[in-house]
């Protein structure tokens, strides 16, 4: 109870920094419009031609890549804001109070989920005016925003933790960086059959393709099948792993 | 009284380094104690063990009636920790720092807004209060992180060089802070301190660490009792009253270059006769001062490094 309590209390701590701060958001979801409108106007033309379609269908078949690297962009940021906040003196005062230890860090996962989910709502914003055009129902939408939920919460409790491995700022910022290869060497960008063998293998079973292809499937209004069910195995996982060393990391 | 804090044997090393090397305390209730020492001695790291930040390798250690390594929650309720770098939030405003404790301390909506109310108008800071710690100065920002320890009403509070880098006007704020702390709220602190002057100001009983161990405790007059350092340092008019003098008096050091020679003792008979001697002898004296021994004395005789050592007179 007092860990539910604490958590909140330290998610408005975090919602008062993301207040004081809001070009943050701007900064996070900047990237990913950039990545967008270079994918669409630039590439788009001989992109689409590879998925035997035009370039208004290939927003559509962009748009869940860049929602995803909009979430490990944002993940990156909030790296570094975990790495800056350890370093601060508030942090060895919270440790000598007596509230439920890993609070502090849940408020971190929190509010970088609520930074994200408004980064997220920007860039799709920008998809929507460039011409992305959902067919996805209601129940679809619930889905797309619980399979962004549930790949936010994993990727940001890993990138906690990554954040904490070094007591280094510097540091901190580039061990997620890896993490924004994930949607290019996946399904994010063009079709995985277009891969060779051993790419193709590799951007077939890792993390962010089931997600995408599950937020293809939902916004389309199709159904998302086995695809999600790996979606949500691998975001458990990541969550798992990363809160556990996380905790670890706190905890030393 | 009764004790607050008892350590035995309290022992801590990274790898190879000892830096606790077997430490024993006992501070009474409702008292400062000062712990002083060199950058080094290991002040920090006797802090981090008490406040529970990290955990000693061995040693008996008991915090407000609680067994440190069975109960740290136990003590950690009953503590409150002022650093030397400001345990602020620098992004929230004065006000929302100090809610932000009562919100950890389940202190409720409305008596979390009234003693950060309380304490925003104690430490002087109501003016501020809805500016971002950020905006604050240096001494703003140390009345704010006590203000936040002091939110939960701790038993113990652990200042851990409270005025370091601070100006002389806010520095003699802090110590009237501490003063009325303990005199008012009966609070047990835990100061370190790099100034002697501090400790020597606000501490009841001072202990100095050196490499580790205790090499001293006491008050401070007890303090000062241990080691010679009262003289009377003359300074002369001329050369040739200088050369005089210094053949008469028994002098522990001269100076030819700036004609001053120094007398050991402080006493008054020894400053009447040293007085009648000069007039009788018609020495012009330029300046005459007493200095008493005082902690940097203490401090500097006790603290060397063991090469440097010298032999006890």
């Amino acid at each position: 109870m007092r860990a539910v309590t604490d958590s909140a209390t330290m998610l408005r701590r975090q919602v008062k920094h993301i207040w004081r701060y809001p070009t943050l958001i701007l900064t996070f979801a900047s990237v990913p419009v950039v990545f967008l409108l270079l994918f669409v106007y630039v590439f788009g033309g001989t992109m689409s031609a590879g998925i035997g379609a035009d370039r208004a269908a290939y927003v559509g078949y962009l748009t869940p890549g860049i929602m995803i690297t909009t979430i490990v962009g944002a993940a990156q940021g909030t790296a570094i804001s975990v790495a800056t906040d350890m370093t601060e003196g508030i942090i060895a005062r919270f440790k000598t109070m007596a509230i439920a230890r890993v609070s502090v860090l849940t408020g971190h996962v929190l509010g970088a989920m609520v930074q994200t989910f408004l980064a997220i709502a920007m860039v799709t914003v920008v998809a929507l005016l460039i011409g992305f055009r959902p067919s996805a129902s209601v129940p679809d939408w619930l889905g797309v925003v619980g399979v962004l939920a549930m790949f936010t919460f994993a990727i940001t409790w890993l990138s906690v933790a990554l954040a904490m491995v070094t007591k280094n700022v510097a540091t901190a910022i580039n061990l997620p960086m890896p993490l924004m290869l994930l949607p290019f060497l996946g399904s994010g960008f063009v079709p995985t059959e277009s891969m060779p063998a051993g790419l193709r293998w590799f951007a077939e079973h890792q993390p962010a393709t089931p997600v995408i292809e599950t937020l293809r499937a939902l916004l389309a209004g199709r159904p998302a099948r086995s695809s999600f069910l790996e979606a949500a195995v691998w975001s458990a996982g990541i969550a798992l792993v990363g809160y556990l060393w996380a905790r670890r990391l706190y905890n030393r | 009284m009764r004790t607050f804090v008892s350590v035995t044997g309290m022992r801590k090393s990274y790898g190879a380094h000892r830096v606790l090397d077997g430490i024993d305390l006992t501070i009474p209730q409702g008292t400062v104690f000062s712990l002083l020492g060199p950058n080094g001695a290991g002040k920090t790291t006797t802090v981090q063990i008490l406040s529970t930040l990290i955990k000693a390798d061995a040693g008996e250690i008991r915090v407000a009636g609680y067994d440190l390594a069975r109960e740290p929650g136990k003590v950690r309720a009953a503590i409150g920790v002022t650093g030397q770098f400001s345990a602020v939030d620098s992004f929230l405003t004065g006000e929302e720092n100090l809610r932000l404790m009562a919100d950890l301390l389940h202190l409720g909506r409305a008596k979390g807004r009234t003693r950060a109310r309380e304490l925003l108008e104690r430490f002087d800071l109501t003016d501020a209060a809805r500016n971002p710690a950020a905006t604050y100065s240096g001494g703003m920002r140390r009345r704010l992180d006590l203000a936040m320890t002091l939110v939960g009403t701790p038993r113990l509070i652990f200042l851990d060089e409270p005025t370091t880098g601070l100006d002389p006007r806010s520095r003699r704020t802090m110590w009237q802070i501490v003063r009325n702390l303990v005199q008012q709220d009966g609070v047990t602190i835990f100061l370190t301190t790099q100034y002697l002057e501090e400790a020597d100001e606000l501490a009841d009983r001072i202990a100095l660490l050196s490499q580790g161990r205790l090499v001293a405790e006491g008050t401070p007059e007890e303090l000062k009792r241990m080691v010679p350092g009262g003289h009377i340092v003359v300074r002369f008019a001329d050369p040739d009253g200088y050369l005089r003098a210094a053949s008469h008096l028994r002098a522990t050091s001269r100076d030819e270059e700036s004609l001053t020679v120094q007398i050991p003792d402080t006493g008054v008979s020894t400053l009447r006769k040293l007085l009648e001697w000069l007039d009788a002898q018609a020495i012009d004296v330029a300046e005459l001062s007493v200095h008493t021994p005082d902690l940097d004395d203490v401090f500097l005789a006790l603290t060397q490094e063991p090469s440097t050592k010298e032999p006890s007179r």
